[in-house]
């Protein structure tokens, strides 16, 4: 079982957002499970700084061994921050999802999708790992 | 409803990623698939292949009951040795890529995909009809453990070989013998580029070998490797898989394994089903249909299975990607995929070192540059 942690919010597209209680702006990466469905990193695109994004844009991507997959943004705002660092050594995501691995930051602008408690993603993930 | 390999326990209790494929619940990584493509290349790794089809044909016809059924002439196989060969429908098409390993005067081992195993079995029933030969899919009965890396040998040894002289056992050779006390039939072949060996054992014993393969290859860097790195692995190697490279829709020579089929000799042509049509495939004044070519991409994205080749200029599609992984070894994306119509033009008529330029694939929208090259991307250093 992949961990969860219980200060984040998750969408059901396996990203989690941290900040968003204390702050306008919040960080966004993918969840560990979605590190693990996913196999080794190699690749990750991310969006601009100084971007526009929409809550459930497609905004990047993340490249395994096997697969790709879609980043999306969870809320609306506009991207202040992407981890460089990650860019250039995506296996950080396998090796740290919830820390070294996040992918940006986003200064929010109106609600946030409607995003799962770390109860509720646990729910979604369960049974499937 | 997938099956399950004798191995499953085994790898449920390594905490393995399993995926169904072809049929089988299999494990796709232990942990990292990149570190154990490394493991293999450097070192030594251990790949569950029970899902693989074992069928046996004995008799004293069985020779050239084969020798009718597929494309290479396996009469010509000394006992103990391999040849690597296809399954062609009437049409040329290929039906599955085979190992047939023989084992006696009188009995052989073909090893086929596991997606393909039945089809293969009755067809090859089919194709004995009428001579002294007996078809048997013993798939059931056996489990399949492959060694592969430059340590396997060693890894091998540790785990006590008894009957048989390793250091004796050529590449596409095979003999019977005891593993960890298990009898086994050991061959030196496999699909990673490396040295290696494949064990058929009996059901029973594959997780008592597994075990002690594991155990005594842990000093050398031996460690379990799933069907990811297998793939990474046999394509950097430039090796085609059923379903990618090879479909019914394309022949041997499309896939630039020409050199399988055995027409015979010209005063003593060999009979076998497709030759007519392999023969055209063979002579076909315009050159293949298609051509398998192997591309590095420039950039990071990765060209997959699927995805169109096209003229970077233009955007004319000229091809299809049929493999595509991040390469471990290179460092950059490869991919294998057939070029059509115009793009191969050029490497018609024995030019084929010509270079291919200017083309791309199309990476979700994308048009990233690719580089043709030839196969395979990795070689080994003997």
């Amino acid at each position: 079982m992949s961990s969860i942690p219980e200060e984040l919010g998750y969408s059901k597209e396996h990203e989690w957002v941290a900040g968003l209680d204390d702050g306008r702006v919040v960080t966004i990466g993918i969840t560990a499970y979605a590190a693990e469905q996913l196999g080794d990193v190699v690749y990750v695109q991310l969006p601009e700084v100084g971007a526009t994004v929409q809550a459930g844009d497609a905004v990047g991507e993340v490249e395994s061994v096997k697969s790709v997959s879609d980043v999306y943004c969870p809320v609306s705002g506009e991207v202040v921050e992407i981890n460089e660092a990650v860019v250039d050594d995506p296996s950080l995501i396998n090796s740290d999802p919830y820390g070294e691995g996040w992918l940006f930051k986003v200064r929010t602008t109106g609600e946030a999708e409607e995003l799962l408690s770390a109860e509720e993603y646990a729910a979604l993930t369960a049974g499937d790992s | 409803m997938s099956r399950s390999t004798p191995l499953h326990g085994v790898h449920e209790s390594l905490g393995a990623t399993m995926v169904d494929f072809a049929g089988w619940r299999m494990p796709l990584r232990y942990g990292s698939e990149s570190a154990e493509h490394r493991a293999v290349r450097t070192a030594a790794g251990l790949f569950d292949l029970s899902h693989m089809g074992e069928i046996f044909v004995t008799g004293p016809q069985a020779p050239a009951a084969l020798d009718h059924a597929v494309v290479s002439r396996v009469s010509g196989l000394a006992p103990g040795r391999a040849r690597y060969t296809m399954l062609c429908a009437p049409d040329g098409g290929v039906l599955d890529d085979l190992i047939v390993y023989r084992l006696s005067a009188e009995e052989f081992l073909v090893v086929a995909n596991a997606a393909n195993a039945e089809r293969v079995a009755a067809e090859l029933a089919a194709r004995a009809d009428g001579y002294d030969a007996v078809v048997a899919d013993r798939s059931a009965a056996h489990a399949l453990l492959a060694v592969q890396g430059p340590r396997s040998a060693e890894v091998l040894a540790a785990a006590g070989v008894a009957d048989l002289d390793l250091g004796e056992l050529r590449y596409y050779a095979v003999r019977p013998a005891k593993v960890a006390g298990i009898g086994a039939l050991v061959a030196r072949t496999g699909y990673t580029g490396e040295d290696g060996f494949e064990l058929f054992v009996a059901t029973d014993d594959a997780v008592r070998l597994w075990r002690a393969l594991a155990a005594a290859g842990e000093p050398y860097g031996l460690c379990p490797a799933g069907l990811a790195a297998r793939d990474t692995l046999r394509l950097e190697a430039g090796m085609p898989l059923y379903g990618n490279e090879l479909t019914t829709e394309v022949t041997p020579f499309d896939a630039g394994l020409g050199r399988v089929v055995d027409f015979g000799d010209p005063g003593e042509p060999r009979e076998f089903v497709g030759r007519a049509a392999l023969e055209a495939a063979r002579d076909a004044a315009d050159g293949p249909r298609r051509r398998l070519v192997g591309l590095v991409a420039r950039g990071r994205r990765v060209p997959r299975r699927g995805y169109a080749v096209v003229n970077a200029a233009g955007g004319a599609v000229v091809g299809e990607v049929t493999s595509g992984a991040p390469s471990p070894t290179l460092g950059k994306p490869i991919a294998m995929a057939y070029l059509t119509g115009p793009a191969i033009g050029r490497m018609i008529g024995n030019v084929a070192d010509e270079r291919i330029e200017g083309l791309a694939v199309d990476i979700r929208g994308r048009h990233e540059p690719v580089d043709v090259v030839d196969l395979p991307f990795y070689r080994r250093n003997r």
